[in-house]
Order: C-alpha cells, then sequence, then structure tokens
C-alpha cells in the first residue's frame, strides 16, 4: 500500500483538517471577490465561479476525509475508547488520532457551510 | 532511583534548599521592582490590567448617567466621543488581552511543573511596555486629547486631524506599543508550553489551561500583526499623508476595516477562550472528577482558534461587499456555533458526572456562562446579514458584545480570581463577599444590558450622545443606568474583598479546593516555582500521584539544586515531554526596564512629531537590546553537561532547532511575517478595487526589482554558507561569508531603493505608489536588521563567544533570513512584475 502515507509524529497533524477549511475559505472568498470585483479579467460567468466553488469543495471535503482516515488509523481504527490518559506513548498517539478525527469532522461541516452560498447566489449582487 | 537522594544528610538537604532560595530570591528595596520572576510580573501584569478595567468601568458609568434622562448636558459630546472610545480601547487592549497573559505568565509554570517561563526577561519587558503604554493611552483624557473616533477608529474620520486630533495617534502608537508587548508574550506562551513541560507531561496529559493558551497564543501570532500593519498604514496618512484610506488620491477605507477585523474578530476569541481555560480548570475541581471529554475540549479549543478567522467580515456586513462574500463570512460565523457549544456541554456533562460543590468561583463561572449563552444565541442572530442590516449600530449590538464579553469573560475571571486567590496569599477571599458580589453583579449586569436589545431594536444608535424626550427610549436608559450602578457595586465588593488587609486572617491550608492539578504544589512564600521538578503520570497528578506533593517538596526529584548559582529549568520534547536539556533562564535586570521605557519613549516621543527624542529613544532601546542579548543569552556554559538529579545527565546547550531561542525566532518571524501578508494583501487589494491600478504611473523599474531580488538571494545564500562552515571548524571563513553576506545586503538594499526611486514615484500622489513604498521599506527595514544581526554574530565570534560548537546566534540569523528571503523575493518580484502582467 505505497498510496497511504506512514504514519508520522509529529503536534501538526492535528491541524491538517482546519488547514484545509482555511485554505478551502480563502479559495471561494478570494475568488469570488476578485470575480466580483473584475468579472471583465476572466471573462467567464458566475456560474463558473460556482463550478470552481464545487470543484474546490470536493477537493476539500476529500482531503479532509483522507486526514479523517489517517486520524482514525492513528485511533488504533477506532479499537480503544478515550479517555486516553495513561502516561504512555500509546495512549498519547491515540488522544492524537481521536482529538485529529474530531477535528476533521468539525472542519468536514465547516467547509460544507462555506460552500452553500454557491448553492444559492446567482450573481455578483451587492 | 532514590538511592542516591536517600543519603544526602539533612544539612546537605539544608544547604540545597538554601542555595535554591538564594537563586530565585527577589531583590529587595526599590529593586524589587527590577524583578523577573513569573510570579511578580504575572501578579503586577493582573493588578495593572484590573486597575486600568476600574478605569475604563468608570469612564462607562460616566457615560451611563449621561444617557439615564433624554436631552441630558452632564457630558460635553466631545468627551462623551472620548470617553466611549477609551472604554472600548481600555477594555480590549489593557484588560481583557492584558489580564490573560498575566494569568498565564502567573499560572503556566507552577502548572506544567515548570520553574519559570522560557523567557522570563521577555515576560518583564512586555510588562513594563504594556504599563507604559497604557498609561499614556489612558492619561490621554485628562487632557483633553482622548481618542474619540470609536474603539476601531474609522477613516476617513480617524484620519482627518481636523476631526480626531492627537487622539488618533496617541491610539495608534499607544496600542501598537502595547501589540508588541502582546506578541511578546505569546512567544514566550508557546515556547513555554511546548518545550517546557515537566518530564512525562505528554500532550494527552497537558492541563486544559494550557491546550487553550497554546492555541489562542497562536492566535495572537496571527491576529495581532494585521492590525499592526494597519496601524503603519495608518501612521503614514496622518503622518505623512500616504493617501491608502484616502478615496480622492486612490485608498479605500474600507481596507482599515478589512485589516482591523482580521485582527478584532479574532480577537474576541483571544479573549474568551482563556476565561473558558479558567472554567476548563475550576470545573472538575468542584466536580471532583477529570473533565468529562478532554479531547472535545481540545477540538473545540483548535476549532474555534481557526474558525474565529473567518469571521471578520461580518462586522462589515453594511459597507456594501458583494453577497456572495457576506455569505461565506455568515456561514462561518454559524459554523463556529459548534465548537462554541460543545465546550459547554462538556462542562455541563462534567457536572453531571460528578458531585458539584456550589463554591464562589462555581457561581461566577456558571452564572458567567448563562450570560454568554445568551449573548451567543444574539450573535447567531447578527451573524445572518438581513438581521444584521436591522441591528447594525444599534443598542442591540451593544447589548450583544457586552453579554459576550462579560459573560464570556469577566464572569469566569472573577471566578478565576477567587479560585486562585489561595496562590498569590495562601488565604482565601471571603465566601459571604464573594456571593454578595454575584449577586450585585448578576442582576446589575442584567438590569443594565437586556433593556439595551430592546433600545436597539426600538431603532436606539450606538455611540450618540444624548437622544431627544419623545423618541420613546426613556424609561429603558434609565433602568439601564440603574443595573451599571448595581453592577459597578459587585465589582467595588470584589475590589474591597482583595484590598482588605488579611494579616489576621490564619494561613490556609495547602490545596484549600482540593484541585488535582499541579500548580498547587506551588508555595506563595517561595520564589522557585517548585523545590523540584516532577515526573508527571496523571492529567490530575496531586489526585493520582499520592505521595507527590511531598516528594516534589522534599527535593526528590530534577534539579532540586542551584550548584553553579544559575535560574535553571528542564526543556522537555514536544509530544512526550522527555528531558533533552537544562535551561538557564535570565535573572533579575534593569535592562528590561531601560528597553522598554526606551522604546515607549520612542513611540510617546513620535506621536507629538518630536523627531530628535524619538531618535535619542529609539538609540537607548537600540543599545539596551543589544547588551541584552550580548550579556543574557547565548552563553557558552562553564561545563557542557549537568547532572539533574535521579541519575539523567542532560547538556546545558543546544542550537538550531533544539532551541528554546530558535523557536522564538521561529514564532516572531511568523508573526512578522504575517504583518507583511497583510501589508501585500493591501496591494493586491488596491489592484481589485480600480480599473486602472496604476493610475498612469510609471510602477519600480523590473531590472533594478530583479537585480534586488538576486542580491538578497545571495545574501542568504552566503548566510546558510557561513553557518554550514562554521560548524565544519572553518572559523575565518566564516567570518569572510558574514562580511560578504553583510556588503551584499547593503547592495541588494541600494538597488532595492533605486527600482521605486528611479522611476520617481510620489508617494503622496496616490496610493499605488504609497503601497510600493511601504513594501519596500518594509524590505529595507528587514534588511537593516538583519545586517545588525550579522555584525553582532561576527562581533560574537571574534569574542569567542560564538564557536563551532556553540552556534546559537549564528543558527538564529540564519533562520531570520530565510523569512527575509521570502519577504524580499516577493516584494521585489510583486512590484516589478506584477503591473506589467496586468
Amino acid at each position: 500500500m505505497w498510496l497511504v502515507p506512514k504514519q508520522i509524529e509529529t503536534l501538526w497533524t492535528l491541524f491538517t483538517a482546519p488547514v484545509v477549511w482555511a485554505a478551502h475559505f480563502l479559495v471561494c472568498y478570494i475568488g469570488a471577490a476578485i470575480y466580483c470585483a473584475k468579472p471583465e479579467l476572466v471573462g467567464l460567468s458566475f456560474s463558473a465561479v460556482r463550478a470552481g466553488i464545487a470543484a474546490a469543495t470536493v477537493i476539500a471535503l476529500s482531503l479532509i476525509a483522507l486526514s479523517a482516515w489517517l486520524a482514525w488509523r492513528q485511533w488504533g481504527l477506532g479499537t480503544d475508547d478515550p479517555p486516553h490518559d495513561d502516561p504512555t506513548r500509546r495512549d498519547r498517539t491515540l488522544f492524537q488520532g481521536f482529538a485529529t478525527l474530531l477535528l476533521s469532522g468539525l472542519s468536514f461541516i465547516a467547509v460544507i457551510f462555506t460552500a452553500m452560498p454557491a448553492l444559492f447566489l446567482t450573481e455578483c449582487i451587492r | 532511583m532514590s538511592a542516591a537522594v536517600k543519603e544526602r544528610s539533612p544539612e546537605e538537604y539544608k544547604a540545597q534548599e538554601q542555595r535554591l532560595r538564594a537563586v530565585w530570591a527577589n531583590p529587595t528595596g526599590w529593586r524589587y521592582w527590577t524583578s523577573v520572576n513569573n510570579y511578580q510580573i504575572g501578579l503586577w501584569y493582573g493588578s495593572a490590567a484590573f486597575a486600568f478595567m476600574l478605569f475604563a468601568g468608570v469612564l462607562a458609568l460616566l457615560m451611563r448617567l449621561q444617557l439615564a434622562v433624554p436631552d441630558n448636558d452632564f457630558l460635553s459630546a466631545d468627551l462623551f466621543n472620548q470617553a466611549f472610545t477609551l472604554h472600548g480601547t481600555v477594555m480590549m487592549f489593557l484588560f481583557a488581552v492584558p489580564i490573560f497573559e498575566a494569568v498565564a505568565i502567573f499560572l503556566l509554570p507552577p502548572m506544567l511543573g515548570a520553574r519559570e517561563m522560557p523567557f522570563p526577561r521577555l515576560g518583564a519587558f512586555s510588562f513594563w511596555s504594556f504599563l507604559l503604554g497604557g498609561i499614556f493611552v489612558c492619561g490621554s483624557i485628562f487632557f483633553n486629547a482622548a481618542p474619540s473616533a470609536g474603539w476601531f477608529m474609522y477613516p476617513p474620520l480617524a484620519t482627518d486631524k481636523e476631526f480626531s486630533g492627537i487622539g488618533a495617534d496617541i491610539w495608534l502608537l499607544g496600542l501598537s506599543f502595547i501589540e508588541v508587548a502582546s506578541i511578546a508574550a505569546a512567544v514566550e506562551l508557546i515556547v513555554g508550553i511546548m518545550k517546557c513541560r515537566a518530564p512525562g507531561m505528554r500532550i494527552n496529559l497537558m492541563p486544559l489551561f494550557a491546550w487553550y493558551l497554546l492555541i489562542v497564543a497562536g492566535m495572537i501570532l496571527f491576529a495581532f500583526p494585521p492590525l499592526i500593519a494597519g496601524d503603519l498604514l495608518f501612521e503614514m496618512e496622518r503622518m505623512f499623508d500616504w493617501p491608502f484610506f484616502d478615496a480622492a488620491r486612490g485608498g479605500d477605507p474600507l481596507l482599515w476595516q478589512h485589516l482591523f477585523w482580521i485582527f478584532g474578530h479574532p480577537e474576541v476569541y483571544i479573549i474568551f477562550l482563556p476565561a473558558i481555560a479558567l472554567m476548563a480548570m475550576i470545573v472538575p475541581t468542584f466536580s471532583q472528577r477529570p473533565i468529562v471529554g478532554y479531547s472535545w475540549i481540545v477540538l473545540a479549543a483548535v476549532g474555534t482558534g481557526f474558525l474565529s478567522f473567518g469571521l471578520w467580515v461580518h462586522h462589515m456586513f453594511a459597507t456594501g461587499l458583494p453577497q456572495i462574500s457576506l455569505a461565506f463570512f455568515s456561514a462561518a460565523s454559524e459554523a463556529v456555533a459548534i465548537p462554541t457549544g460543545v465546550q459547554i456541554f462538556v462542562f455541563i456533562a462534567t457536572m453531571l458526572a460528578g458531585r458539584v460543590i456550589f463554591s464562589t468561583p462555581m457561581l461566577f463561572g456558571t452564572g458567567g456562562l448563562a450570560i454568554f449563552v445568551i449573548g451567543g444565541l444574539t450573535g447567531v442572530m447578527v451573524a445572518l446579514a438581513p438581521f444584521d442590516w436591522q441591528a447594525h449600530d444599534t443598542y442591540f449590538v451593544v447589548a450583544h458584545l457586552h453579554y459576550v464579553l462579560i459573560g464570556g469573560m469577566l464572569f469566569p475571571v472573577v471566578a478565576g480570581l477567587y479560585y486562585y486567590y489561595p496562590l498569590i496569599d495562601a488565604k482565601k477571599l471571603s465566601d459571604g463577599l464573594g456571593r454578595l458580589a454575584f449577586w450585585l453583579m448578576f442582576c446589575g449586569f442584567n438590569i443594565a444590558f437586556f433593556p439595551m436589545h430592546l433600545n436597539g431594536l426600538r431603532g436606539m444608535p450606538r455611540r450618540v450622545f444624548t437622544y431627544p424626550a419623545e423618541i420613546g427610549w426613556n424609561w429603558l436608559n434609565l433602568i439601564s443606568t440603574a443595573g451599571a450602578f448595581i453592577f459597578a457595586a459587585g465589582v467595588l465588593v470584589v475590589v474591597f474583598d482583595v484590598l482588605r488587609p488579611k494579616h489576621r486572617q490564619p494561613r490556609g491550608e495547602f490545596n484549600p479546593w482540593n484541585a488535582g492539578t499541579l500548580e498547587w504544589i506551588s508555595e506563595p512564600e517561595e520564589n522557585w516555582g517548585v523545590r523540584s521538578i516532577p515526573i508527571v503520570r496523571s492529567r490530575y497528578p496531586l489526585w493520582d500521584q499520592k505521595d507527590l506533593a511531598r516528594k516534589v517538596n522534599e527535593g526528590r526529584y530534577y534539579l532540586p539544586d542551584a550548584e553553579e548559582g544559575w535560574r535553571e529549568g528542564l526543556v522537555t520534547t514536544v509530544l512526550d515531554a522527555e528531558p533533552v536539556q537544562v535551561l538557564r533562564v535570565g535573572g533579575t535586570s534593569h535592562v528590561t526596564i531601560v528597553s522598554a521605557l526606551s522604546l515607549g519613549g520612542a513611540f510617546i516621543a513620535l506621536t507629538f512629531h518630536w523627531w530628535i527624542a524619538t531618535a535619542l529613544a529609539a538609540i537607548i532601546c537600540f543599545c539596551a537590546v543589544i547588551y541584552w542579548l550580548w550579556t543574557g543569552t547565548g552563553e557558552i556554559p562553564e561545563k557542557p553537561e549537568k547532572d539533574v538529579g535521579l541519575g539523567l545527565s542532560l547538556p546545558l546547550y543546544a542550537s538550531g532547532s533544539d532551541s528554546v531561542g530558535w523557536w522564538a525566532m521561529f514564532i516572531t518571524m511568523v508573526g512578522d511575517g504575517t504583518a507583511f501578508a497583510s501589508l501585500v494583501f493591501g496591494y493586491f487589494f488596491y489592484w481589485t478595487i480600480h480599473a486602472n491600478f496604476t493610475a498612469g504611473i510609471a510602477g519600480p523599474d523590473a531590472v533594478w526589482s530583479l537585480v534586488a531580488a538576486s542580491l538578497f538571494a545571495a545574501a542568504w545564500g552566503l548566510m546558510v554558507a557561513a553557518r554550514t562552515v562554521n560548524r565544519r571548524g572553518a572559523t575565518a571563513t566564516m567570518r569572510g561569508l558574514l562580511v560578504l553576506s553583510l556588503l551584499t545586503t547593503v547592495a541588494a538594499s541600494a538597488t532595492g531603493l533605486a527600482a521605486p526611486l528611479s522611476p520617481g514615484m510620489d508617494p503622496t500622489r496616490h496610493v499605488y505608489p504609497a503601497i510600493v513604498w511601504i513594501l519596500v521599506i518594509w524590505v529595507l527595514a528587514h534588511a537593516a536588521l538583519g545586517t545588525v544581526m550579522q555584525a553582532y554574530c561576527l562581533a560574537r565570534s571574534l569574542a569567542g563567544r560564538l564557536t563551532p560548537k556553540h552556534d546559537l546566534d549564528l543558527g538564529n540569523v540564519v533562520l531570520y533570513w530565510h523569512f527575509l528571503l521570502i519577504a524580499a523575493v516577493t516584494t521585489f518580484a510583486i512590484i516589478g512584475l506584477f503591473p506589467a502582467a496586468m
């Protein structure tokens, strides 16, 4: 399974899913803001912006799902329930996995929230 | 393992204790104020913040008196403007944020089982900066010169010198100075929490307070720099007429709103999360059980930290941005309710699962949360753009923000005060007075602020200094005023309880609330934090490790002694807290006060355009900082390792990413990079709002720009090479490379200057040359600092304080250069190539 990344031990993996949320948020906001300020620049219709947001959303959700799966693996595939409070490396890893999984869930929902305006708005009204 | 310890004779043990006490002792007399110990700094910091709060509270009472009856003339319109501006500014910048830096500096070391924060002198510097800046800003009202344009200082009102006077400068410079102090505190907190926990305190065992503070410090790092960048643009406009916010010359007031609220909204959570962190310590203690859902709290802290950066435009719903933009921010504003709610449910679950003792801290905590929930619900309402268009700038918003801030921050702070007071004085505050204070504050608060919702819905705008009798706001305003005074009476009871003499009260018991976390080991009489640094095996070590307190106080763990006369702590790994280094921290010193006061002097002189005084103060500050660095950092130890007890020997020196100094530089530069990114954002912002961005003005020369970028890259390459050859022992080559890199940097700066200079770009003519110039100045100022660092390394090497094995300074400077390279290449690529590409 060379496709699946190896388990890495660092604090930073905790932030993967929220970082994806932030990137997705910025892409949507900046993309739409530039389009509404300079529609002539790209010469596309607003539907293209909505399609772009849809594509960014699919990519973001897939990345978050991947991060969630990796977190689930770090959590020992869900075999050990919290509180993960033993003074061992194993419990520390399980804690990281579980917390990362929770954050992936929140980020997944937040990305969907961000994308929803594109379902309803069809032009750059002010 | 304790065999060696048992062999210690009572005399030896006494000697150890005395040495340790002497090393950590405070100076006496007036020199007491040169202390840098976290207990004193935390206490001073907190007391100063509290005093500022009382001052701003008095301003609020004056405003309530003015608004009590219609057509009142108790305050003039101008004084009313000053009062509400200063009230908001002081509460946000001088109370809400600093009080948590104070609590964190006071509590974190004992809570993490550390002796001290990693950079105690930086903490002291931060405090003195804060104190001076705060007094300066507050004092202005006594000279009728306080800022009066509202705490968010919107241009064009605040950039107009005729309407805003010197008050706006006082706001901008006084607060920029305090923002620097906040970032210094953030550096301290992040490094302290990540690297200085007691051995064994893995991240799954870390107290939740530390988790919250880690996230908050990270937020400060990304939230404050955009405001600093905004302040820079603002002050350039006020001082030198660079038209960043002047629409007539291509500027845009909305850029200020963006930069202010990119700071301003996360700021709300920067205030709220530490308060909730206090609750996360208090609730388990009074439920007498571990918190339910530790990981969920971590989820909530991290989630809120991120989402709070996607909310800023909800303060700008009424500015005419495209609806799709508003909708993105509306969506994120609703999403942030999820992690916020999770925390509250975790507390409720913990209380349900345990047996709750309804003590005074719990009363304040739960009462505050009830108020906060109401504010949160009105928050969900105003997060919806159509509702906001109705409520915007009315008293509904005033009510909402006070429910959130007082419920989510002030009440938990008072809870924390009642809870942690025994750590300051070994005595409890009065339970009876506490309950009286709570009910006065709780009732007074609701009587004062609930009617404001109704007045807001009846159309009363914020910031009006009076109103006509027939408009229908009379009774509600009178009730609000009465409530405000009841609330103030409650606050006064708390102040009395803290200040009343307690010498007749006997010393309280050890750990009076039977709490489970480490901070309760520390004794107020001792300055050393912990007698010996323990090994932690639980989230609630005092509950689960039965004889921990006794063994710590008998000096049976790490570093029970200070043989060499240094203040020492342990550095541990980020994830598993394995001890890796002994960290020697700076002790008592004047240099922190001198550098903070001279930096403050420079900012204050700048406000009044006293150029010579500014230059003098800046030079003093520069010399003080260099002296501080030279004498107090990167010291080469007398031996490579030392025995820390329990059979463990650890190195005394680390460089590169193993050292705490490297982390501090990295964190500072991330904040610095965020400020730079905000300026770049400004450049592109102006591009989007104009059909013709350059307004026909000739841009920087592309060739000069590219040459400058290449020279900066060359200087960076030489720095990296210097570090590499130094590690191989080629000291002479390293010195040569440093000199070469310094000269290249000077050449790079000269060509960089030529880029906007050669086409004769005039920054006062239009915003395009102004934003180009500000980016170039940013890089050149950093390059100038870079040359100072290069010269410093050269001097250290010549003085024998920088060797192939002890290259901490060089490692940190190279790290600085990584960031400088990014800023220089980005700037010159953008200003040189972007206009042509468009």
